[in-house]
């Protein structure tokens, strides 16, 4: 079982970063929100493994830890607030710039008044 | 309170006292702020006796004792030394610049300054700790910048002051350096730990690093080779600073490091070496520089250098006396060199001018300050029966004495004597230049004696200077041998302090230097034509070069590591996170720990597939928005679903409300930004960030696994232990999070409330493009509050409100609480919005979700206000059980009025983002009815 949660972990991590490496802002949010399930899960995961043991005291035998639990908590609903504000900043960004573009500045408009980008750096 | 304590605090409420009486007349306001630093002065001179006979003062308190980091201060015989320094010199100036500033100087500010400065003089003289004295070090240098530049409209003035602050400010960065090299060697920044264990630094490897270190701080702030330039500029300052900071107090601050560390830093070949090379050639340097300067303060100024080199070259010599000889010239030079300034500030006050190819006579004109400035000027140049010609004879002796260059050592009393002969002929020439030589020359005012009390001070200092000169033992004798112990941290040797020792070389040298004097004086216009073959170079312009230089170069790494790309950024801080990683997992032998694995059922592996394969599809389409937003869904149901299964049923209920939270908002934004976005990255750039992505990915993956399979200690039984009997409830997560860290709570819902605030403000007055039709130029249906979903969500909430109170209620005993009953409730409302529309809501619910943000922190910060009532810390908890007929028996506790709080703050966080989001879409609806 740990084994194929840490495949998960892993894998959402992966597809987090691909994804906040875009150069869009709606893909940069998904982004951040991908990579914030797997930084739960993983916080999630030092309180170790354990199936039917909720932390309810006196309906199981053995306990879960219940302190990344309740760090988690927390920080799904602040995840939130997070996302909330970065998906406004992005509206925000393209109301007054014009452009959803991570930088501010469409590539394709730089492009077509300035004809040079040796480096590739946008996209 | 410690008397010692009050030394540094009277004249730091001192700088209040101007600035307070500055609106009466100026002999008010300059009583009044001579009062306290007058008052230090007595509490010196009581403490004195005890110093005297070797009983040192301390006074400490915490700061952070966590740290081991105290508040303390000293009084031994060096500090004081200093503080009479500090606070004698200090009174006299403020009487001088009552006299000195003309009316339209701000004297208030000008004395708020000065008493500035002289509080953080004094914490370096008496701070027991290094750090602390480290932090009043540098703000002498930020006191001195404000008095540089207190005629801050002369351009002059502000390029001096930035140069001052820039040089000594650096020094300090350097000297911070190495105190904290040095106290993790001591592993204390005690001065009494420090002082008794100079043996383990000298040996340690890193004392060339911290001697190097140190003496930079030293050398910047004496005005040492060769960062000797800041100070002739500084002379910017009104001449009182000039007379205070730049000739008695400040300037020594650097020596008084020297001599302060001398028992733990001196004593190696390292430190005669640099010290004394380095204090030679600022003598030499100085003394030289001084006899052309045309300006009296610029020859003042270098002068000054010249003697501040002269006790550093002493402090890095190896001879039994040179330390004494050292402080006693410490005093000396304070006492004349001070008058001297202040001699200089008369005739520029009187005359107009301080050039001495325009001063030239002035004896006529005012004898009274030209004896005095003649006496000191004496004192200078060491002439028999003042104190400057006492310790230039120690000076000289002890350079006879030395070997600190081995066979060579026969060139420093050589080059000693002709630094002495370059200051008799400077001193001769402040003397015959200014006040004989002929009548003056267009000078701006006819010169004329200045007022009776201006004169005081100077004749104050002056009579020290003959009084120390002919009864040296009498005056000086016992402070001398404190300071001298305290600087020696061992017994002092024999000294005597006569002023005649019979017929001798240091004599001799005296002899020579004062007639070499006079002749060079004498033969000086071949000098000046000599000298006049050299440009001189202008440090100021030096050093502008060099500023810039630095400036620009650090723009262009700038510009090299900053190019304004979000995802080039991104891609540094992931690759570095990643070999941060990577490396210390190499260490790890195997990844498979002792823990033994949970099996695993059809079902697990049928959530792990449709969570990786919902990933990738947000990952691989998130050109297609819609598509990669239901994709995304998947994956967090399933993320809430892991929860779940591994025993969190308070995490899954929180991810399943905020994931249908989060759908909503992304869908709303999905409105307003464009549904697909048109361009392939560039081939090379997708092979990089998959890349770095599958790197990380599996670093991540690896260490999750690593730590999953090892064995947990962890301090949760506490907490399971006392979650029943301490919080009241039995559902542990929920009492963690109102009790146990109720505290951390009430930060997140802050945050939580701040972060929807800044939302708020972001969403208004935003303008942003409404799209009439999808990306395939398919129009927005008409009816956009479908009858079945509004009947539908309307009959759905009350039984969501009454699950979410529920939910709320029993979060105390079994999952749930008010973050969870605040989410639902929240789903439930704005699925209200989606059925009927913002238009139709507004008329309903009218209820203003900042206020319910504000409340909702209120109710929580004031529950845990409310244990103060019971004289019990903040945010202490109480419960009890109570019985009640047909209800039966429940709980009352005060963490249910912070879980309500905490109810509140998420119900209105969420419902003020997304309500005020919705409204962006209705507000311009009608316009594009109309358009369809």
């Amino acid at each position: 079982m740990e084994g194929i949660y840490a495949f998960c972990v892993g894998m959402l991590t992966a597809c987090g970063i691909f994804l906040t490496l875009r150069g869009r802002t709606f893909s940069v949010v998904l982004g951040l929100t991908m990579l914030s399930y797997a930084v739960n899960l993983f916080l999630f995961a030092s309180g170790r493994l354990a199936i039917n043991s909720a932390v309810i005291l006196g309906e199981s035998e053995i306990y879960a830890d219940p302190l990344p639990q309740a760090l988690v908590l927390t920080a799904i609903v602040i995840g939130f607030a997070m996302t909330a504000f970065v998906v406004i900043l992005a509206m925000r960004a393209r109301a007054d710039l014009g452009n959803d573009h991570v930088d501010g500045k469409d590539p394709d408009e730089v492009a077509a008044s300035m004809t040079l980008n040796k480096k590739g750096e946008i996209n | 309170m410690n008397t010692l304590l009050w030394l540094p605090l009277l004249p730091l409420l001192g700088s209040l006292v101007p600035l307070l009486t500055a609106r009466y007349h100026r002999n008010v306001c300059t009583l009044f702020t001579a009062i306290l630093p007058f008052i230090a002065l007595l509490l010196v001179a009581q403490m004195t006796p005890d110093v005297l006979n070797g009983e040192n003062h301390y006074a400490a308190a915490q700061w952070i004792p966590l740290l081991n980091l105290n508040i303390a201060f000293r009084l031994d015989g060096l500090s004081l030394l200093f503080s009479i320094l500090i606070l004698g010199i200090g009174l006299l100036v403020i009487l001088y610049a009552r006299y000195y500033l003309s009316p339209n100087d701000s004297i208030g500010k000008f004395y708020s300054f000065l008493m500035l400065f002289m509080f953080s003089m004094l914490g370096v003289a008496l701070s027991d700790n290094l750090l602390q004295m480290w932090m009043f070090w540098e703000l002498t240098s930020i006191s001195s910048f404000l008095l540089i530049s207190f005629w801050g409209h002369k351009s002059e003035a502000r390029k001096g002051a930035r140069m001052a602050l820039t040089i000594t400010g650096a020094g300090g960065l350097c000297l911070l350096a190495g105190i904290i090299i040095l106290g993790n060697v001591v592993d204390s920044y005690s001065l009494q730990v420090i002082l008794e264990s100079g043996e383990i630094i000298r040996a340690h490897s890193a004392y060339p690093v911290i001697l190097v270190l140190f003496l930079l701080g030293a050398f910047t702030k004496s005005a040492q080779f060769p960062f000797h330039f800041w100070l002739p500029h500084a002379m910017a300052a009104p001449t009182p600073v000039s007379a205070y900071l730049h000739s008695a107090t400040m300037v020594k601050a650097g020596i008084f490091l020297m001599a302060r560390m001398h028992p733990v830093l001196a004593d190696t070949e390292l430190w005669f070496l640099i010290v004394s090379l380095t204090g030679l050639t600022t003598l030499l340097l100085g003394a030289y520089i001084a006899l052309f300067k045309h300006d009296l303060k610029g020859l003042l100024a270098y002068s000054t250098i010249s003697h501040l080199g002269l006790i550093t070259l002493l402090l890095g010599l190896d001879t039994r006396l040179s330390t004494v000889a050292a402080l006693f010239h410490i005093i000396n030079h304070a006492t004349f060199k001070a008058s001297l300034f202040m001699a200089a500030g008369i005739i520029d006050h009187e005359t107009g001018s301080r050039d001495m190819r325009q001063l030239n006579g002035l004896w006529k004109y005012m004898p009274h300050t030209a004896t005095l400035a003649m006496v000191a000027a004496s004192s200078m140049a060491g002439v028999p029966l003042l104190n400057g010609f006492l310790s230039k004879e120690m000076f000289f002796t002890e350079t006879l004495h030395q070997a600190a260059l081995g066979s060579l050592s026969w060139m420093i009393p050589v080059l000693a004597t002709v630094g002495a002969v370059f200051a008799v002929a400077y001193s001769m020439r402040f003397i015959h230049d200014v006040f004989f030589n002929g009548e003056p020359i267009n000078l701006p005012k006819t010169p004329h004696e200045a007022p009776r009390y201006m004169r005081v001070p100077v004749e104050i200092l002056v009579a020290l200077c003959l009084l120390v000169g002919i009864f040296p033992g009498f005056i000086i004798g016992d402070l001398l041998y404190a300071a001298s112990l305290a600087a020696i941290n061992g017994p002092v040797p024999e000294y005597s302090l006569s002023i005649w020792h019979g017929f001798n070389y240091p004599l001799l040298m005296s002899f020579v230097a004062t007639a070499g004097g006079l002749v060079i004086y004498y033969f000086r216009q071949h000098l000046f034509a000599f000298q006049a073959n050299f440009s001189e170079p202008d440090a100021k312009l030096i050093f502008d070069k060099i500023v810039k230089n630095i400036i620009k170069r650090s723009t262009t790494l700038f510009n090299l590591l900053e190019n304004g790309s979000l995802q080039r950024y991104n891609y540094l801080l992931i690759s570095l996170a990643a070999i941060m990683m990577a490396a210390p997992l190499m260490d790890l032998s195997t990844t498979l720990g002792v823990r033994p694995e949970l099996p695993y059922n059809i079902v697990d592996v049928t959530a792990a597939v449709l969570l990786v394969i919902g990933a990738l599809t947000t990952a691989i389409c998130h050109r297609r928005r819609m598509l990669a937003l239901i994709s995304l869904s998947i994956v967090g149901f399933v993320v809430s679903l892991a929860f779940a299964r591994f025993s969190a049923p308070d995490l899954a209920l929180t991810q399943l409300s905020v994931e249908v939270v989060t759908a909503v908002l992304l869908m709303l934004s999905l409105f307003f930004l464009p549904q697909r976005a048109q361009k392939q990255s560039n081939p090379r750039r997708l092979i990089r960030d998959l890349g770095i992505s599958a790197v990380v990915g599996g670093l991540i993956g690896t260490i999750c696994y690593a730590l999953l399979t090892r064995p947990l200690s962890s301090i949760s039984d506490f907490f399971i232990a006392n979650s029943k009997t301490g919080g009241g409830g039995t559902n542990v997560v929920n009492v963690i999070l109102v009790d146990f860290r109720g505290f951390d709570t009430l930060g997140e819902i802050t945050v939580l409330g701040i972060a929807a605030l800044g939302i708020y403000k972001l969403i208004a007055r935003m303008k942003l493009f409404m799209p009439s039709s999808d990306y395939k130029g398919r129009p927005w249906s008409n009816d956009g509050h479908p009858m079945m979903l509004a009947v539908l969500s309307q009959s759905l909430l009350p039984i969501a409100l009454l699950v979410s109170a529920y939910i709320f209620f029993r979060g105390h005993n079994m999952p749930g609480g008010g973050f969870i009953a605040g989410l639902i409730t929240s789903v439930a409302i704005i699925q209200q919005y989606i059925a009927h529309g913002v238009d139709w809501m507004k008329h309903r619910v009218k209820v203003d979700y900042q206020i319910l943000i504000g409340s909702g922190i209120a109710i929580a910060a004031l529950t845990g206000v409310g244990s103060w009532a019971f004289d019990k810390p903040f945010l202490t908890s109480w419960f009890d059980y109570f019985y009640w007929p047909v209800v039966g028996k429940f709980e009352l506790a005060s963490a249910m009025i912070f879980d309500l709080g905490v109810y509140l703050t998420v119900i209105g966080a969420t419902m003020l983002i997304l309500a005020n989001l919705g409204k962006l879409t209705t507000s311009e609806r009608p316009i594009q009815k109309e358009e369809v």
